[in-house]
């Protein structure tokens, strides 16, 4: 909540921002829209294609990322790369995409080395190899980045300072070209590999014992990762850039339990994430890319956490309260049957007064509990809403929670050694989540118990398939298993 | 499959020789000489920290050797690979991974497949058919954390099974399993020894370890006993293999790592 309360908070000054941006170049947000979509400026063309060839790099890559847990990892590679931004921005003093992209290959590789160097010489885990890199390398990059803003004839006209934060307006065709040979690069590698990446993130062990060279799979992995870093970070800068790798295929994995679809969904995400960055970005043109582009992504998480259909809060929160609510219905049926069982099962229909009494409840409460089993077709009320007659599911299934209840006191009290007046809370509890394959084994263990630990029967099968309707009382108990 | 027949009688499905296996420097096992013959059902028994996996993963050619050699069916086992089947221990995977129990199982025909190639509807019906043997067909769609201990262990089977090997190696195949599911893991066990496979199992218990195999091989950083189950099943063998680590053999291999610091 907290997330996404700091998501809106962010966001939506901006946008009312680069409204008034907008306003003051006395064109109006529709405008904008149109221009920016129509792709009429080439620098916005170049802009739009290379978030989105990220949003799919990053997002494949993000996937395998996630699922092998190195999260931190892609961190603190795209931290790494930046002294090589800088290196190969030095080697011949212009921004050359080529130069760049070998030095920030390079220093990621390098760092990379190095984690792995402090793993395995020292007594130190790999976070603190990963945070000691991160660390460092960054600072060096930072350094590097002084010295060429101050060197003269090159200073601020560099555009050195992108890298940090991003800049999308900044890519140019040159970019986009070798954008889009990494990331053909990418999906080609992914596309071919699937099954050799699968495995090996799943259960390296195994890949190794079906000899695949999980090793060599590893480092191909790493170096396609340094590379889409590396493309990345003209937009998203090099602070951010790991954000774009996690954050989608975050989302993604909420919101499915398969791999394949996961790294779609992931695609989509980082696509979605990259252009509406670079067109936010657009609309305030003071902005830097990055963190728009993380925000929009962001958000994309944030929705799955809170909706995800299957793992999301909202979900979850409406499962939890289902269940609470049949839990009560059920209480309310075993409260019925006692009332028949104190009667001996004379007569069918219960009074909301003995209701009441039963459950030392007001009539108020126990005639709303009535009304929630006859809109389920539990039991129906007569016509002035006084009493109610279970029906056959409702009787059905009031017989199950009581001998869930029994049962499990007589199994806690003899199998498990529980003292007789202990046992009956947590047979409260029980009763409702026992599943068929448990009671019959119960049943088994027990012998086909037909009293429970205080002496009162223990609701059968026979029982159960009866109905209300034709339950004889001087019929005899007989257990679950139906040995009558 | 004649051929291979005569192979098999040719050479063991399983010789070590020799073999001693370290980890950062610090000797587990030492010196292990074993030769498995073929349609042997093996346990391998001994207390933690024995080297039990350790043996299992370096006679598979996953770990590098200090001094020995490996032969699987006569060869390097890089060789044979596709003849070897393996299930690690269930602890050793991310049951929240987004594949679901098909997916695993398919996995166990990715050897036979090797590098790019795709699984074939042959290999999804060979998968099914592990799948309806472990008696888990009718979860195939279910993603594997929605499954209980036993029913993750059987899916492990069933991958083991789609490798169609000769030799297997099965890392606790037993752990934390229900009994009903341990008996059916046996059965199958059994019955894949019926067909001339060679089988070698951890296994933790020492009372259903005298039931459930042919032979034992007591382990604890080397070979204290291995042949058949009736006469290494002695207490005073029993009592060598779980008495304590061996001093000597803990302190020197101590020394070693400590040297080489």
């Amino acid at each position: 909540m907290v997330g996404l309360a700091a998501v809106m908070l962010l966001v939506c000054p901006e946008l009312a921002w680069a409204d008034r941006i907008g306003d003051i170049a006395e064109t109006s947000l529709k405008e904008q829209v149109v221009r920016f979509f129509s792709l009429r400026d080439p620098a916005v063309r170049y802009a739009l294609i290379g978030s989105i060839l990220l949003g799919v790099s990053c997002g494949l890559l993000g996937s395998f990322i996630v699922v092998r847990k190195m999260a931190l990892f892609g961190d603190a590679l795209s931290h790494a790369v930046l002294p090589g931004v800088a290196m190969g921005f030095l080697w011949n003093k212009t921004r050359d995409p080529v130069a760049i992209f070998i030095g920030a290959t390079l220093a990621g590789l390098l760092g990379g080395a190095v984690v792995t160097l402090i793993r395995q010489t020292t007594k130190l885990k790999e976070d603190t190899a990963l945070g000691i890199v991160l660390a460092s390398f960054y600072a060096v990059g930072v350094c590097l980045i002084g010295r060429i803003q101050n060197m003269k004839n090159v200073g601020n006209k560099s555009g050195i300072m992108d890298f940090l934060f991003g800049k999308a307006a900044s890519i140019g065709a040159d970019d986009v070209a070798l954008m889009a040979v990494v990331t053909a690069l990418v999906v080609l590698i992914v596309g071919l590999f699937y099954k050799e990446l699968l495995v090996t993130s799943f259960d390296n062990a195994f890949a190794r014992a079906v000899g695949f060279p999980a090793g060599l799979i590893h480092y191909a992995l790493m170096l396609l990762l340094s590379f889409s870093v590396v493309i990345a970070l003209q937009a998203v800068g090099v602070v951010l850039v790991s954000a774009m790798l996690i954050t989608p295929a975050a989302a993604a994995y909420l919101l499915t339990d398969r791999m394949h679809r996961m790294l779609g969904l992931a695609m989509l995400f980082g696509v979605f994430a990259g252009a509406l960055g670079a067109f936010l970005s657009y609309l305030g043109t003071n902005l830097p890319t990055g963190p728009l582009m993380v925000l929009a992504a962001t958000t994309v998480f944030v929705m799955a956490f809170l909706f995800g259909p299957r793992h999301g809060v909202v979900a979850r929160a409406f499962r939890q309260l289902s269940r609470s609510n049949r839990v009560k219905r059920e209480n309310t049926l075993k409260a019925v049957y006692h009332v028949l069982e104190q009667r001996e099962f004379d007569g069918e229909s219960v009074s909301m007064r003995e209701l009441a009494e039963r459950r030392r409840e007001t009539i108020s409460k126990v005639e709303q509990q009535a009304r929630k089993l006859q809109s389920h077709d539990l039991a129906t009320l007569d016509a002035d809403g006084q009493s109610l007659h279970l029906t056959p599911e409702g009787w059905q299934r009031a017989c199950e929670i009581v001998r869930n209840h029994r049962l499990w006191e007589l199994y806690l009290t003899n199998e498990a050694k529980i003292a007789p007046d202990h046992v009956h809370d947590d047979a409260e509890e029980m009763e409702h989540v026992l599943g068929e394959e448990t009671v019959r084994q119960i049943e088994r263990t027990l012998n086909h118990a037909t009293e429970d630990p205080h002496g009162r029967p223990i609701p059968g099968l026979a029982d159960l398939q009866a109905g209300a309707g034709t339950w004889t009382p001087a019929g005899p108990v007989v257990g679950y298993g139906g040995r009558s | 499959m004649e051929k291979i027949k005569l192979q098999d009688k040719a050479a063991a499905p399983l010789e070590i020789h020799d073999l001693t296996v370290a980890y950062h420097k610090r000797p587990v096992l030492w010196g292990i000489d074993i030769e498995v013959t073929a349609g042997q059902l093996v346990g391998i028994i001994g207390p933690n920290g024995a080297g039990k996996s350790t043996l299992i993963k370096a006679a598979m050619g996953q770990l590098p050797l200090s001094s020995g050699w490996v032969k699987v069916f006569g060869e390097p086992v890089e060789k044979n690979l596709k003849r070897v089947g393996y299930v690690p221990q269930r602890e050793s995977v991310d049951w929240d991974f987004p594949v679901n129990v098909m997916d695993v199982v398919l996995m166990g025909r990715y050897g036979h497949l090797g590098l790019l190639r795709r699984p074939k509807k042959a290999d999804r019906d060979i998968a099914r058919a592990c799948l309806d043997k472990v008696k888990m067909l009718p979860y195939a769609d279910r993603q594997i954390s929605n499954l209980s201990g036993g029913q993750q262990q059987r899916v492990f089977l069933a991958r083991a099974l789609a490798q169609e090997s000769d030799l297997y190696f099965m890392d606790e195949p037993f752990a934390g399993v229900d009994a009903a599911t341990e008996a059916s893991i046996v059965a199958i066990l059994h019955e894949l020894k019926e067909q001339g496979k060679t089988l070698l199992v951890v296994h933790h218990d020492l009372p259903t370890a005298k039931q459930y195999f042919d032979s034992l091989l007591l382990l604890n950083m080397r070979v204290v006993a291995f042949g058949p189950t009736e006469s290494v099943f002695q207490y005073e063998l029993l009592q060598n293999t779980y008495g304590g680590r061996l001093t000597i053999l803990s302190e020197v291999a101590d020394a070693v790592a400590e040297k080489s610091r």
